[in-house]
Order: structure tokens, then C-alpha cells, then sequence
């Protein structure tokens, strides 16, 4: 099939921009590690508050400004809530939901997943800047699911 | 075919008009300025929105377009392909009707993507599969005059429309196993309590493999527009047959499986994978860039033939006062935010900066609820008055126009603000909220305010729109109003016949789609955690 020269120009330009993307994201993910949170580790779901690590929610220090946050999220709420982070700490989040699909978001960092019950998700974060931030849920949950959040203090 | 193209629009413009107040009162409320009455909860008109808008207008809407211009380019359509027709009409009524009582009913508030273990009423899943099933009637319908055709014509090429007519439907067929089958096995059995929990992973995959090709759906109708209405209207000819039916091809092999960028931030699904389908997605947009290369050479080459001359002075040639074109126009302007945000949410970590924020909502505002929807109304500014035997008078044409900017300018507003305070982390579907009265949340109050007077224009628009659509179809002059359907340029090449090798092209995709879903399902069964039980928390 004949293609016109202006339009071979534009699908071969417009391919390539295309594939450039692809590298640069596949550079991320498989040379750099950058995926997104994709933990295959499953829980019964409704064994949750009966399941370590998730009977005791919690921060947990694990090394040197380095910490472990299990969380249990559930209609309408976090558990733990009002957590306090010291500024640079890093921090692995554990999370697991006891009912619904929830989405675990902090606004302003990258910290953003899906939270399936039946799976734990997981993801690394760390709180260089101090301030005040804002834990929500980013899946509909139900009636309450607007009031489902939290704060996080980062403190110096 | 007159009676039965009418009927699926009149659904749907009834659709749009209970979506639209849905809408309305969701900008509202979310503003804070207005607090439903008792009884009636924000996220139950969120779901009525949804489901009446994204489902509901769009399938009606949509068919009956389909329907009449395979009737008007390929013949009388036969008894029994009217017989389809109607049946698959009354079974999608049904659906609507009851899944709507459904939601009114507050039994069944779990938004249009109904994700488990939330559960709904039987009754609602029920609904869902009458839309599902009254839709292959008329798909079926489609195809059989698209045969019929086929045997009464002999060795030549079919009329573009109905070829992509086909294609559309066949589409719709292949995505809706998905839904279908988690509906049917999934949903209903657990819903009704034969089965105790549900497979939540495996039902939003299910979801999610019919959820995206369920956006090319509402595109191919609009690509129809683009490709054989609009050449007509502007006074040109299709710059190719054969780009044409290619893009169609590759629009059906390639959109449907890709269903995991919408579950890039879930457990259970290994990264290659995901990473996979995220590389089909950008295939996708392949034809997408090709349809933008003939759309805009059509514009020029017949903007040239008709005397224009000039680097861009062509532009101005074309018909910017014809509601026909306007329309359609601006949702093609509108297509290329659109197109570049939806890159923005395949892109595998960036997703995660997006993912369920408000920025999500603005791009299928910019993308299905304006390139789509400006290009359906266009299509109803000629459609019905040409259904009715009724004219397309001055008035009501500058009304379309007007309509169309106030549309143009209130989704800039709305979608604009959606973007903008979801890169701030405002996350989608929520209530009134201010989360406490957190500092971070109260700096997204300026952009509900954006929001709501967007929404607000929108809202006039679409009464604006129904208010055409009443007086085209019962009151405007007697008279004929033109079926534009665009002639192929003489230069053009000669169509291969390969395009419409079916068994090839269904072939071609039955097998992407087992590539990239088979061992990623196959995973979810053998390491799968304990079912869910329902909840209803509403």
C-alpha cells in the first residue's frame, strides 16, 4: 500500500517519539528497578487482624532512620493514623485492606498504589522534606470514602 | 430503519439528560455549595452519572448511528435484520430501566466500574448483562446486513462505513466477553449468595480487559465521523479507502489487550507483564496518528480544490459556521490534549503520580465526554433532522454552534482545573471533603470552584443541545435533510482486498489477546488468596 512522503515523515517521526518513551520507561523499570508496586504476596482476607504482621500495625524501626509502617486500611480509615516520621527517614510501606479495594496516596510524593484485599502492597518511600502531609484514599470505598485519611508529620 | 435508528438516540438524549443533572449536582456538591437532600447520596449520583453517561448514552447512542448508516449505504435493511434490531433495542431498555431503578434505589452504589468485593444488587449485575446481550443483537443485526451485502455484491469492496460499522461491533463483541463473563460467573453467583466470596483480582482484570477497548468503542463511531462524514461536509473527498480501514484494524488487534495499564499499581500482577501491555498501548496510538495525518490532509486538499491558497489561509475555507463540522471540529482539537494525557497514564511509573487523582477524571472528560461527545452532537445536528424528514434550519444550526463553544469553554474549565489540582493530589470520586481541614486540601478549593462553573456551562450546553434535538425531530419545517456520506478522492489507491479477510484479523488478535493474558491469569488462579465477601457500604 503506497503511503504519500509527508505521511511516511509523520508516522515515522511520530513512531519513533513513541519508542523513545518506551526505552526510557523500560530503561527505568529494568535497568533502574523503577517498577511500579506489583507485591505478589497474598493474605486471607479475612484472617487479616489475625495475621502478623498485620495484628500489630505499626511504625517499626528496622535500621538506621529506616522504617517499616504496616498499615490495615479499612472502611473508612488508616491504622495506624497520625504517624510521625523523622525528616530523611525511609520508609517501607506494608499495607493490606480487611474489606474493600482501597488506594493508598500521600498528595505531593509518589507515594500511590492500589490496595486489593487478599494482597499485601509495598512500596519505599523516603521523606526527605519535613512538613505535613496528607495520607488519603484514592479508591472509591464507600459512603465515608472522602473522610478516609490521615495526617503524616515529618519532622526535623 | 428510520424507527429504529430514532428510537436508540431518543434513549440516549434521555440518558444524557439525567447524566447531565447527575453531573451538575456532583460539581456542586463538591464545591460545597449545595447539600442533596435527605436520602440521596453523592457517590448514588456519581454512579447514575456514570452508568447513564458512559454506558448507557454512548451504546444508544452509538448503535443507532451505526444502524442507520449501514441502512444508508447498504440498502433496505432485510426483516429479520430489523427483527435483530429491535430485539436487541428492547433488551438494552430493559437493562437500562432496571439497573437504573437499581440505582435510585440506593441498591446498587458502586460507581459504573462496580468493583468487587463492593456488592451491589443482583438486580444491578442483571441490568448489566440485559445492556450487554441487547448490544450483540444489534451487532449481530449489522453483521448480517454487512453479509447480505457482501453476497449481493461479489468481488467488490464493501462501503467504507459499513466495513468499519463491522468493526466497531466486532470490537464490542470481543471486549465484552470480559464483562460478560465476570458478570455471569463472577458477579451474579456471589451477588445472589450461591457463591460465598468472589475473585477480586481476577474480576477487575476481567473488567479492565473489556474497560479499555470499551473507550475504542465510543472512538471508532467518532472516527467514522471523522473519516467518511466529515469529507462530505466540508465539500472533499476520503484521502484514502485503504489508511482508512487499516487504522480500523489496528485499532480492533490492538486495543483490547492492554487492560493492565488501568492496574499498573496492583499487587498481583508481575511488572514484565504490565510493562507489556503498556507497550501495546503506545502500538495503539499508531492509528490514532494516522487518522489525525488523513483527517487533516482531507481538510487541506479540499480547502486547496475549492480555491485556497497560502501557507494556512486554507484553514479559513473551511466551514466554521456549519454546526456539522464545528462540532466534530473542536473534538478533534480537543483529541490532541487528550491523546497526549492518555500517554502520560499508560506510562508505567509516571502512572503512579497520576493514578486515581482527579487528573484521571479530567483526561475522559477531555477525551470520551468531549472528542467523543462534541462529535456525536454533531452527528445529531444532521442525523435526526434526516431521521424525521425535518429541516436543519439557521437558527437551530447557530444554536449548535453556540452550543458547542459553550462546551468548548466550560471543559477547558472543568477538565483544565481536574488536571491541573489533580497533579496536586487531589484524588477522584470523592464527596465534599476537606479532609479534616488539611492544609494540603484546602489548596484544591480554588480548582473546585473552576470546576463547578465549568460544570455549570456544560450543563446549559446540554439543554442548549436537547432543545435542538426536540425541535429537529417534532417542530423545525418539513423538508430532506442530507446523510453525508464522503466519496473516495480519484486519486486515491484501490482498497486490498485483505481487509476484510475476518478470520485473519480475528485470528490475529485472538492470539495477542492469549499473549498477553493467559499466563498473567493463569498466575492470578494458581496463587490465588481466599475470596472476599460482599459489602455494602453505602
Amino acid at each position: 500500500m503506497h503511503l504519500y512522503k509527508y505521511e511516511k515523515i509523520w508516522l515515522i517521526v511520530g513512531g519513533a517519539t513513541l519508542a523513545l518513551f518506551l526505552l526510557v520507561l523500560g530503561i527505568g523499570a529494568f535497568a533502574m528497578g523503577q517498577h511500579p508496586p506489583s507485591d505478589t504476596e497474598t493474605i486471607d482476607p479475612q484472617y487479616v487482624r489475625e495475621t502478623a504482621p498485620f495484628d500489630q500495625p505499626g511504625l517499626k524501626q528496622i535500621g538506621e532512620n529506616e522504617y517499616e509502617l504496616v498499615m490495615v486500611a479499612q472502611a473508612f480509615a488508616f491504622q495506624p493514623a497520625d504517624i510521625q516520621i523523622p525528616a530523611g527517614a525511609k520508609v517501607h510501606f506494608i499495607v493490606t485492606s480487611a474489606d474493600v479495594i482501597h488506594g493508598l496516596e500521600i498528595a505531593n510524593t509518589n507515594v500511590n498504589m492500589m490496595v486489593t484485599p487478599g494482597y499485601i502492597s509495598r512500596m519505599t518511600y523516603t521523606f526527605n522534606d519535613p512538613g505535613e502531609y496528607l495520607m488519603l484514599c484514592n479508591e472509591y470505598c464507600g459512603v465515608g470514602h472522602h473522610l478516609m485519611g490521615t495526617r503524616i508529620e515529618v519532622a526535623e | 430503519m428510520r424507527r429504529l435508528s430514532l428510537a436508540h438516540l431518543w434513549v440516549s438524549f434521555i440518558a444524557l439528560f439525567f447524566g447531565a443533572i447527575a453531573g451538575l449536582l456532583q460539581v456542586l456538591v463538591k464545591k460545597g455549595v449545595l447539600h442533596l437532600p435527605n436520602g440521596i447520596g453523592y457517590y448514588q449520583v456519581l454512579t447514575a452519572h456514570g452508568v447513564l453517561l458512559g454506558l448507557v448514552f454512548t451504546t444508544f447512542f452509538i448503535i443507532g448511528f451505526l444502524i442507520s448508516g449501514v441502512g444508508r449505504t447498504t440498502g433496505e435493511l432485510s426483516a429479520s435484520v430489523l427483527r435483530y434490531g429491535w430485539i436487541g433495542f428492547v433488551l438494552m431498555t430493559l437493562g437500562t430501566v432496571l439497573g437504573t431503578i437499581m440505582i435510585l434505589l440506593n441498591q446498587a452504589t458502586v460507581l459504573y466500574t462496580f468493583y468487587a468485593p463492593l456488592q451491589a444488587s443482583p438486580w444491578f449485575y442483571i441490568a448489566l448483562a440485559l445492556i450487554v446481550v441487547g448490544s450483540w443483537c444489534s451487532g449481530l443485526a449489522i453483521a448480517a446486513q454487512y453479509w447480505k451485502w457482501r453476497k449481493e455484491n461479489k468481488g467488490k469492496i464493501s462501503p467504507l462505513f459499513s466495513f468499519m460499522a463491522v468493526v466497531t461491533m466486532l470490537l464490542w463483541f470481543v471486549a465484552t466477553l470480559g464483562v460478560a463473563i465476570t458478570v455471569l460467573f463472577q458477579f451474579i453467583p456471589w451477588s445472589f449468595g450461591w457463591v460465598e466470596t468472589i475473585n477480586v483480582l481476577l474480576s477487575r482484570t476481567l473488567f479492565w480487559y473489556f474497560g479499555h477497548p470499551l473507550v475504542y468503542f465510543w472512538l471508532m463511531p467518532t472516527y467514522i465521523c471523522w473519516y467518511v462524514v466529515i469529507p462530505k461536509i466540508i465539500g472533499g473527498k476520503i484521502f484514502s479507502d485503504a489508511l482508512a480501514r487499516l487504522a480500523f484494524i489496528l485499532l480492533f488487534i490492538l486495543s483490547i489487550p492492554v487492560g493492565f495499564h488501568h492496574q499498573l499499581l496492583e499487587s498481583g500482577v508481575s511488572p514484565g507483564w504490565k510493562f507489556f501491555q503498556v507497550i501495546l498501548t503506545f502500538a495503539v496510538v499508531v492509528p490514532s496518528l494516522m487518522t489525525a495525518f488523513s483527517i487533516f490532509a482531507t481538510f487541506e486538499i479540499s480547502s486547496r480544490a475549492q480555491g485556497a491558497g497560502g501557507r494556512l489561509s486554507w484553514l479559513k475555507n473551511l466551514p466554521w459556521g456549519d454546526a456539522r463540522f464545528f462540532a466534530p471540529m473542536m473534538g478533534m482539537l480537543f483529541f490532541i490534549p487528550a491523546g497526549a494525557g492518555g500517554i502520560i497514564n499508560a506510562s508505567f511509573q509516571l502512572n503512579q503520580v497520576v493514578h486515581n487523582t482527579l487528573w484521571v477524571t479530567g483526561h475522559f472528560h477531555l477525551s470520551v465526554a468531549t472528542s467523543v461527545a462534541l462529535t456525536f452532537f454533531g452527528v445529531a445536528y444532521w442525523l435526526v433532522p434526516h431521521l424525521s424528514g425535518r429541516q436543519r434550519t439557521k437558527e437551530l444550526n447557530r444554536l449548535g454552534i453556540i452550543q458547542t463553544i459553550l462546551w468548548a469553554v466550560g471543559m477547558t474549565f472543568m477538565s483544565g482545573a481536574m488536571h491541573a489540582s489533580g497533579l496536586f493530589g487531589a484524588p477522584r470520586r470523592t464527596d465534599y471533603t476537606t479532609y479534616f481541614d488539611h492544609p494540603v486540601a484546602a489548596g484544591w478549593i480554588p480548582y473546585q470552584t473552576a470546576m463547578a462553573i465549568g460544570g455549570a456551562l456544560l450543563f446549559i450546553a446540554i439543554l442548549i443541545f436537547l432543545y435542538v434535538m426536540i425541535r429537529l425531530a417534532f417542530f423545525a419545517p418539513k423538508g430532506v435533510e442530507e446523510y453525508p456520506i464522503g466519496e473516495v478522492g480519484e486519486g486515491a489507491e484501490k482498497t486490498p482486498a485483505i481487509f476484510e479477510n475476518w478470520k485473519l484479523w480475528i485470528a490475529i488478535s485472538a492470539v495477542l489477546i492469549v499473549i498477553a493474558y493467559s499466563i498473567p491469569i493463569f498466575e492470578m488462579l494458581q496463587h490465588a488468596p481466599p475470596g472476599s465477601p460482599g459489602y455494602k457500604f453505602w
